[in-house]
């Protein structure tokens, strides 16, 4: 076997070259060894640019379209070969050095056969006439560029002398050493030690690991196990400063050895490996205390570290991807990928070559502006407290300078430490400078400005379950003028409702929506039971109450406002009267108190949905402008109308089918002003406000859309029952789909209540997601009653000739709408619980605001 | 809606014929609007009464998507609008003119004569439409609805039951009706063109020339396009009938209130101007450009080889593109003149790199919450070497009748500062992020209050 096959050794991310004249059988080989799509051929590329593969004159514009598609690939990560001649060091130089922008490896694959071969090949092809100078010069290039190409920058470099050598070719791709993808974890990321033997042992214990000195012949050894079969992962710079360094060496090379752990590098580990190599290396920054301490270890002692010096990969891409470990941290573009500039990245971080006032190099802050998918955990720089930063954290605390030795727990994201014993070795930089901001974290600092191109354009939003919602460009900018001009604090917005759909139009003579609907609907999607809510005729309300200022500084990042917030469904304040919001978070604070519910749900804060009342409350505007205008308006008309027509048809004309029609129009009007007038009462102070909650959208650790809707409003019941002069629990009831009996138990219901002045319920299915096959459920749909809709609809509206036409109205829109909404307001929900940074959550509640702008019919 | 036409001219019935509507027929007439009817309440020799009822189909009203709930639920069934006068063209278009058929001298004469609407929307409340009709000769009666007696509170509404009286020849009182119940009313229910203004100089033939309230009337039927406004009046008007004090007189207070702010506003763009182009500035971008009178005296200036113009409202920015004739700019223009949708809250890259940076009359738009947001923005990271800040002065405030006590200058105003506070507020940004600031007034200075609006120019430190 090994006689008929030659193994090629690909990187699994590289940009191959192929190399060789005209008439090697580049092409063939190419199409042979991979894919269609990974190969490049300059040939195509001329063709595409002017309809001839041969045309010299296209070159220049053949190659420029080749480069453009090779970057797109290979920022993408994708393996891509070129299909060219590349037999002159200048059509491979710009290839290199894009390999290298990408942080590539590239391979050369020389094809270098007899010119016979090609020149013979050359002659079966018709288009190819060049004559047999055009290969012999190219043969000749060829030769004189093998020497240089490792110079040139090739890591690989593959020549194949034969048509034989070249038959027997298979092509290995092999996964770069930082691709660690496969292991899941769970892991114990430890920072950096420097030497701090004793508080390493002590961490490794809390962590649960099982540590046990033997020893192996004479020299001293290490077994551990972890009883749940977690892994270690440190993050670098185990030696230098600090009193033991062999120590910390031994157990880390020992549980390397028997793959406990997993090791990237730090920069005082790349200066020690120079240290060994015999380098001339300044015995700086505690290098002189490690080497003083290796003296007394074993020559293969010494080898064996030298070797695991040389091996421990930069850094090290875990989990699927999911999990980036690097020592001084690493931008998205670099993960899994291999350069002296990748490596550079993570044993130094992003430095300028400025220093500060203590002499410490300035590092860019990369962290700021990482947008990546991975979570990125890193040390290098001492820190006070490690602290979360766009999904990146730096558990370097300092242990050597009598901070503590830190551990991050992945997947649980917590964080492990002990304090150091002592101060083992000055630092030259205090190690708690006051950053700016005070006493907000970092992620909350960082958060306190948000970038624009984070809500602009046309952006997909990813959701749970792998489901994305696309917001267009023109929606984003619309909703870019709502949310600076009149949104909340973006801190606070966590959460908008979304809007809600109808239930079908009703056939049945004189309404245009009855429960009927509204349950067939749930019946027809397969859902067994259901919840009737009463709807409440007030304002939607998202409250966000916090158990003390604190708790609002330290969730929500908002110092000096107060302890909550009351938003409308399009995140503006509730209140322009600041006392009166203050108030009533203050009774609600006080519910919570009551009922003892930041114990029972271990949480200093709480998102609800209410609605508020009265209506009047806050459609003060909307009431004395549009409502009760109309209403004056109407009875100004009619009153004189009907008089008219009265005395008209008293005088020999017959005008009864108009007076008859008129008088039905003026008890219209009545029943409007009816309609609305019990959705109002005067608010003089907090006392005359109603708050009616009814979902407890999400506390510390939890978007509770995992329980059903009785849970909600069980719950929710406790919580009014502590304020009652507050608080309204939500009439409701349970509904059987299958049972006729409570079916039309759930119409007569709605009929009271929107007989006695109700605006009507709303029907949502008992789960409060419901995900399978099939077409998407509805998360509720309404169904008003006959008079309220009289403020919807106009006051006529029941009159016959104008139901009719009301009836053709299409929901698709607004149903369609309803979905994507609610899915990016839980998803919010479920960001912020999750403690991403803001511009994440904010993305979602934006694209609830931007979906907003579509233009649906307001009567729905 | 509801209009009665009475006369007491002897043969009252007589009417009939003015109108072209027999007494003892009522007419129904399909409208695009919906459905008329004419008929006769009251008919004798003595007194003879018209009605014209337009029942508004409240459906059909509103077309198209992206209306507003308003729409629907909407006081245009039942009041006294432009949809009137289309019903009174339609249906006394003849007598409306003047012309019987078999009347024709009493179409021409004046006769006692009332009309009755049965709700009136008046923007402007009883004095104006007193003002309205009064110069015309009318006798006029108005009772005003309330909002809804269940909440008293609430107030009035600005509906009225309007009855005018008068000696009018027919044809006047449905012209007068026809050009200023939409007058009172404020609104239009179609598209207001050119062609507006012919048929109010048509309309208005005889009357309007000498009306006092002529201005009102154009302003408000031509729906407050000022170019329109002005077409009118000018042709309304010989200019040279009045002498130029005369016409001074007669405009008063109202006229130099409108006047100071825009020339304020006049003055804040020239001197922002001159500072920005002192500060020897070759690109400027103007955040929160509004409608773009800054931008447009910005491009005028060749030292200026880069103008942004910058505004969170996709509207205002609609407007500054048609003021600029974006469309039809050349390549050349283009590179030199753009303009970005952008919000000061965010940090936005588009506005790094500019030497200067304008915000006039802006910061007072933002939340007092989000004014940290905005200094970051600006000063951290799009960091222009010159920043040229306008707000209004609040002290100065006093200075306006118009506004109470503590009111604000505009209702989007977040907040005013007086001069001690825009200068903490300057010293603040100064400290942060390394800028020097100069302090200035603009407008005229008063002794105890200062200026009108106050600016400040911050210049980067090294």
């Amino acid at each position: 076997m090994a006689d008929d096959t030659r193994l090629l050794n690909v990187p699994q991310l590289s940009l191959v070259l192929l190399v060789g004249a005209s008439g090697s059988g580049k092409s063939s080989f190419a199409s042979r060894h991979f894919k269609a799509t990974e190969v490049i051929s300059s040939d195509d590329c001329r063709g595409l640019v002017s309809d001839d593969e041969n045309s010299l004159e296209a070159t220049a514009p053949a190659f420029e379209v080749l480069q453009f598609i090779a970057s797109k690939r290979l920022e993408a990560g994708r393996l891509t070969v070129i299909d060219a001649t590349n037999v002159q060091q200048s059509a491979r130089k710009p290839l290199v050095a894009l390999a290298r922008t990408y942080h590539c490896l590239p391979v050369a694959i020389v094809l270098n056969l007899p010119e016979s071969v090609c020149q013979e090949r050359n002659n079966e092809r018709p288009d190819r006439d060049f004559g047999p100078h055009v290969v012999r010069r190219q043969s000749q290039q060829l030769r004189k560029s093998l020497r240089g190409l490792k110079r040139e920058g090739f890591r690989q470099i593959h020549v194949l002398d034969s048509v034989a050598d070249v038959e027997k070719v298979q092509i290995e791709r092999t996964p770069l050493w930082s691709d660690r993808r496969d292991e899941h974890g769970p892991f114990d990321i430890v920072g950096d030690i420097h030497g701090c033997y004793d508080e390493l042992r002590q961490l490794l214990d809390t962590l649960g690991y099982d540590v046990q000195p033997s020893s192996e012949g004479d020299a001293p050894a290490n077994s551990v196990t972890h009883p749940d079969g977690r892994r270690a992962v440190f993050v670098g710079d185990l030696v230098d400063r600090g009193p033991a360094s062999n120590e910390v060496l031994r157990l880390v090379m020992d549980m390397v050895a028997s793959e406990v752990a997993i090791c990237v590098p730090g920069n005082h580990e790349a200066k020690l490996l120079r240290h060994l190599w015999g380098k001339k290396v300044k015995l700086t920054h505690g290098l002189a205390e490690t080497v003083a301490q290796l003296e007394g270890e074993s020559p293969e002692f010494r080898k064996r570290l030298q070797d695991f010096l040389y091996r421990i990969v930069s850094h090290a891409v875990l989990d699927d991807g999911k999990l980036v470990v690097a020592h001084a941290g690493l931008v998205e573009s670099m993960h899994g990928r291999g350069s002296g500039r990748v490596r550079s990245f993570c044993l130094y971080g992003d430095t300028t070559g400025e220093t500060d006032e203590f002499g410490l190099p300035i590092r860019y802050p990369w962290a700021e502006e990482y947008r990546g998918k991975a979570m990125v955990v890193y040390g290098h720089t001492p820190v006070p407290e490690a602290q979360w930063l766009n999904n990146t954290i730096c558990i370097d605390t300092g242990c050597v300078f009598g901070g503590k030795l830190t551990a991050l727990r992945y997947p649980e994201r917590e964080l492990v430490s002990v304090p150091a014993a002592k101060e083992y070795y000055e630092p030259v930089r205090p190690l708690a400078v006051e950053a700016r901001g005070g006493t907000l974290g970092s992620q909350h600092q960082y958060d306190d400005l948000l970038d624009i191109r984070d809500v602009t354009g046309k952006r997909r939003i990813e959701t749970w379950g792998n489901r994305t919602v696309t917001i267009e460009a023109e929606q984003n900018a619309a909703a870019l003028e709502v949310a600076s001009r009149f949104a909340v604090h973006p801190k606070w917005l966590v959460y908008l409702p979304p809007t809600m759909s109808p239930c079908s139009t009703s056939k049945q003579p004189g309404y245009l929506e009855h429960p009927q609907e509204a349950l067939s609907y749930y019946r027809s999607r397969r859902v067994d039971r259901v919840v009737c809510e009463e709807k409440h005729m007030g304002s939607r309300a998202v409250v966000v109450i916090c158990r003390d200022e604190d708790a609002v500084r330290e969730r929500f990042g908002l110092a000096g406002h107060g302890i909550g917030k009351i938003m409308t469904r399009t995140g503006r304040a509730f209140f322009r009267d600041a006392d009166m919001e203050t108030a009533l978070l203050q009774r609600l604070h006080a519910a919570f108190e009551g009922a003892g519910w930041w114990d029972r749900f271990e949480t200093s804060w709480a998102v609800l949905d209410c609605e508020l009342m009265p209506w009047s409350a806050k459609a003060q505007d909307l009431l004395r402008g549009q409502y009760a205008a109309v209403g004056a308006a109407a009875r100004a008309d009619l009153t004189l109308t009907v008089a008219e027509l009265e005395r008209a048809n008293g005088n020999g004309v017959d005008l009864s089918e108009w007076l008859e029609r008129t008088r039905q129009r003026a008890e219209c009007a009545e029943l409007y002003g009816a309609a609305y007038r019990g959705y109002c009462w005067p608010v003089n102070g907090v006392a005359d406000l109603k708050l009616a909650p009814f979902h407890l959208l999400a506390t510390e650790g939890a978007v509770h859309t995992d329980r059903d809707h009785m849970w909600h409003m069980a719950t929710l019941a406790e919580l009014c029952a502590a304020a009652p002069d507050v608080l309204h629990a939500t009439a409701h009831r349970v509904v059987d789909l299958r049972d006729d009996d409570s079916v039309a138990d759930a119409v007569n219901w709605w009929t009271e209540l929107t007989d006695s002045g109700g605006e009507g319920m709303v029907v949502k299915p008992l789960d409060f997601i419901v995900e399978g096959r099939g077409k998407p459920v509805q998360p509720a749909v309404k169904c008003r009653g006959r008079e309220y809709l009289r403020i919807i609809y106009g006051p006529d509206y029941t009159l016959p000739e104008h139901l009719s036409r009301l009836r053709e109205r299409g929901l698709s829109r607004k149903r369609s709408l309803a979905m994507r909404e609610f899915r990016l307001g839980i998803e919010a929900l479920r960001r912020f619980v999750a403690h991403e940074p803001l511009r994440r959550v904010h993305e979602c509640a934006f694209g609830v605001l931007a979906l907003e702008s579509e233009p649906v019919d307001p009567r729905l | 809606m509801l209009l009665t036409i009475t006369t007491t001219n002897q043969p009252a019935t007589d009417l009939g014929y003015l109108l072209h509507k027999n007494p003892s027929r009522p007419q129904t007439k399909a409208l695009a609007s919906g459905t008329a009817l004419v008929f006769y309440p009251e008919v004798s020799e003595e007194r003879c009464t018209a009605a014209l009822l337009l029942e508004v189909d409240p459906i059909g009203l509103v077309r198209g998507r992206g209306a507003t709930l308003s729409q629907y639920v909407n006081d245009r069934p039942y009041a006294a609008s432009s949809l009137l006068s289309v019903a009174l063209a339609q249906l006394f278009g003849t007598a409306m003119n003047g012309r019987s058929k078999e009347r024709p001298e009493l179409a021409q004469t004046a006769i006692p004569i009332e009309a009755r609407l049965s709700a009136l929307p008046c923007t402007g409340g009883e004095a104006f439409l007193r003002r309205l009709f009064e110069p015309l000769g009318y006798e006029v009666e108005a009772v005003r609805h309330g909002l809804d007696a269940a909440f008293p509170e609430w107030g009035e509404s600005r509906y009225y039951t309007v009855t005018i009286r008068g000696v009018q020849r027919l044809c006047d009182l449905l012209t007068h009706l026809y050009v200023l119940v939409p007058v009172l009313d404020d609104g239009k229910h179609y598209w207001v063109g050119d062609d507006e203004v012919e048929k109010l100089l048509a309309k208005g033939k005889g009357w309007l020339e000498e009306h006092p309230e002529r201005e009102a009337i154009a302003n408000r039927y031509l729906k407050r396009q000022r170019g329109l406004t002005r077409l009118a009046l000018s042709r309304l008007v010989d200019d040279e009938a009045e002498s130029p004090d005369e016409k001074a007189a007669q405009q008063g207070v109202a006229e130099r209130d409108l006047e100071r702010p825009l020339r304020l506003n006049d003055l804040r763009i020239s001197r922002v101007t001159e500072e920005l182009l002192g500060s020897g500035a070759r690109s400027v971008v103007d955040l929160g450009c509004g409608e773009g009178r800054l931008l447009r005296e910005l491009i005028r200036n060749g030292q200026f080889e880069r103008v942004v113009g910058v505004d969170v409202s996709p509207r205002a920015l609609d407007i500054v593109a048609r003021r600029l004739h974006v469309d039809e700019m050349t390549d050349r223009q283009r590179e030199r003149v753009t303009l970005l949708q952008a919000s000061l809250t965010y940090r936005d890259p588009r506005l790094e790199g500019f030497d200067a940076a304008a915000l006039v009359e802006v910061i007072e738009h933002v939340d007092l919450d989000r004014l940290d947001a905005l200094e970051r923005a600006v000063f951290e990271f799009a960091r222009p070497g010159t920043v040229v800040v306008t707000t209004p002065n609040a002290e100065y405030n006093v200075h306006f009748e118009a506004l109470a006590g503590g009111e604000m200058r505009h209702a989007d105003h977040r907040f005013e500062w007086t001069r001690e506070q825009f200068r903490q507020w300057c010293d603040g940004v100064t400290s942060r992020f390394g800028y020097d600031v100069r302090l200035d007034d603009i407008g005229e200075a008063h002794r105890d209050t200062g200026a009108p609006t106050q600016m400040g120019v911050f210049r980067r430190g090294g």
